[in-house]
């Protein structure tokens, strides 16, 4: 397996973003199940986070000084396993067996099954947790690597976020970095009807947290966010990531319908049109 | 039949910090044992959700406060917090109320901390009704029951200090969930000198003719009380301390089985999924023989001392002979 090539160069990770939608779809078309919605919204942070921001070795997944990465947001693993494996954690062609009998390729991650994938996640609102426990015992080790976690914002109606956002206040965790995936959508409907999610910054300022507020689509706004949050020290920060669900695909964009329907063939076929048209 | 082994009940007898002969709550081995591992295993790091105090963890938190976590009332971010600090090499001991442990984070659990296979300890304490005057909320008489459930966890339910301590010092050695339930109250010196615990492993008092109780916990006192009344009675009794309920040790329950026609399980729990459960599971698949469970019956605890609670509740030696005398 080839070591990752990483770069913080931004027409470098828009086109690694688009490759990265290109294999969710093609994924989870073959699969013919799974979350397409949320997976193509943190496309782009995920991207930035693998192919930029974070300190791995795909040839080395355990190695002790890695960054980690929890998708607290556990139904977007066909973004994970993207991510993954294109940046040489296992080979591509084991993504065909998304979601099939044995495959470790779970509906959810599971992390007995693949290298990479640090912990098994899937029911909502524990990643945040996990993630200020590996933090914690970063810190008593004086180990320099710092933890990241992908939420989502339907997620964060779980009570047991805001428990984790009072941990990682409490502690002191400025070796951990959030990222909330705001894209407005949850399952049922938009997050305004279904359960009032804002003033989402407020929220996490009152909780003594620094806040980043981007537009989760454009990749300067990503990785200058996750250089920044970095350097605060003395407290957590989060990155409040305004996305769209479905980007980068006109007809999934902002459906809700979107969440847990994978593309037809038909469809498949018209969104790797656009994602190869969308090129800079 | 193999013969009797040396009498077994010791008490009164010092002997430091492994509670041998001493009558205490697990909960204070548990204290202190955790104190002494931490001495000697910078790995261990306790979490704890604001009842440090009752649960002993204080002791550990004293001593070694960077490795201490107090997580406040939140026992569900307590649990994947510890999840966490496992997956970065530590060993955690998470630790508060059996009911909350068991039941308000059930869910961690079984997702963050089983489903990964992660190297927690939960040690849980105030279980059964011998938390007494506090009552049924904070009763856990299911939490067997709900352990036991889920793939990778291992299931330890001690019955004195001397063996709590030994437990502590077993888990740490071991890779993988478990679950650990000790009690409030004190507790009289049951496991004799020279025993050794070790996970999966009953400990064989004497195996009876008549009938063989199988206990663990509180009960494997009362079982050891009513095997001496039945024996004033002229029945051959064995007693079995399981302190192990998963994976349960099934050698000893077929030896048990093979011996006697009726078997008796009793423990502090609900006799739904607990101890009772698990062994009418095994027996009646391998060795079909005659059951009876004693133990809460599909009830909640409530207010009143450890000992109206457990006369109330059907939880005492008396229980266990009238049991064995109406089924033999």
């Amino acid at each position: 397996m080839a070591a990752v090539t990483q770069s913080r160069d931004i027409y470098f990770l828009k086109e690694q973003a688009r490759a990265v939608r290109v294999e969710i779809l093609r994924m989870l078309a073959q699969a013919g199940s799974g979350h397409t919605g949320g997976s193509l919204s943190s496309a782009d942070i995920a991207t930035a986070l693998y192919f930029y921001k974070m300190r791995h070795r795909p040839d080395d997944p355990k190695w002790p000084e890695r960054d980690r990465f929890v998708l607290s947001k556990g139904h977007a693993a066909p973004l994970l396993y993207t991510v993954l494996a294109l940046t040489g954690y296992f080979d591509k062609s084991l993504l065909n067996t998304l979601r099939k009998i044995r495959s470790p390729l779970q509906g959810h991650p599971s992390s007995k099954m693949l290298p990479g994938i640090e912990v098994s996640t899937g029911s909502l609102g524990q990643g945040l947790s996990i993630a200020n426990g590996m933090a914690l015992g970063l810190k008593l080790d004086r180990n320099p690597a710092r933890v990241y976690c992908l939420l989502g914002d339907g997620e964060t109606q779980e009570g047991q976020v805001w428990e984790a956002a009072m941990t990682a206040s409490h502690y002191f965790l400025d070796n951990l970095c959030a990222i909330v995936d705001l894209n407005e959508l949850q399952i049922d409907g938009r997050c305004s009807d279904v359960m009032k999610i804002e003033p989402v910054p407020d929220k996490w300022k009152a909780f003594g947290w620094h806040i980043f507020e981007i537009d989760g689509h454009d990749m300067e706004q990503i990785v200058d966010a996750l250089d920044e949050a970095e350097k605060i020290k003395g407290k957590p920060s989060v990155i409040l990531a305004r996305t769209i669900k479905g980007k980068g695909v006109s007809f999934f964009e902002g459906k809700v319908e979107y969440h847990g329907i994978v593309p037809t063939k038909e469809e498949l076929e018209l969104a790797l049109k656009e994602l190869a048209g969308n090129g800079e | 039949m193999g013969s009797r082994p040396e009498e077994s009940v010791v008490k009164g007898k010092e002997s430091g910090v492994d509670f041998f002969g001493q009558a205490v709550a697990t909960r204070d081995a548990y204290g202190a044992a955790l104190l002494d591992l931490g001495t000697r295993n910078e790995c261990v790091v306790v979490l704890d959700a604001d009842l440090s105090g009752s649960t002993k963890t204080a002791k550990f938190a004293k001593a070694f406060p960077e490795r201490f976590f107090n997580m406040g009332i939140a026992e569900q971010d307590m649990m994947a917090t510890a999840g966490g600090l496992s997956l970065v090499g530590k060993i955690p001991f998470a630790s508060t109320f059996a009911v909350f442990a068991s039941g308000r984070a059930w869910d961690q659990i079984r997702q963050t901390i089983c489903y990964s296979n992660l190297n927690v300890k939960i040690v849980a304490t105030h279980a059964g009704i011998t938390v007494g005057e506090d009552g049924a909320s904070h009763q856990a008489l299911e939490d067997m029951a709900l352990m036991r459930a889920i793939p990778h966890m291992t299931v330890i339910t001690p019955c004195d200090g001397f063996e709590t301590k030994q437990v502590i010092d077993a888990i740490a050695e071991y890779d993988g969930p478990v679950y650990v339930r000790l009690g409030r109250a004190k507790v009289p010196s049951v496991m004799p000198a020279g025993y050794r615990f070790q996970i999966g492993k009953a400990y064989k008092f004497h195996i009876g003719r008549d009938a063989n109780i199988i206990a663990n916990g509180i009960m494997v006192s009362e079982a050891l009380k009513a095997k001496e009344m039945l024996l004033q009675k002229g029945m051959d009794v064995g007693v079995i301390n399981m302190p192990t309920i998963k994976p349960l040790d099934t050698e000893a329950l077929l030896e048990a089985a093979s011996n006697s026609k009726l078997i008796v399980t009793a423990e502090e729990h609900s006799i739904v999924g607990g101890l009772g459960s698990a062994v009418a599971e095994f027996l009646s698949e391998n060795h079909p023989v005659s059951i009876k469970r004693i133990g809460t019956k599909d009830t909640f605890g409530g207010s009143g001392k450890p000992e109206e609670l457990l006369k109330i509740h059907g939880l005492t030696a008396e229980e266990i002979v009238k049991t064995v005398m109406t089924n033999v």
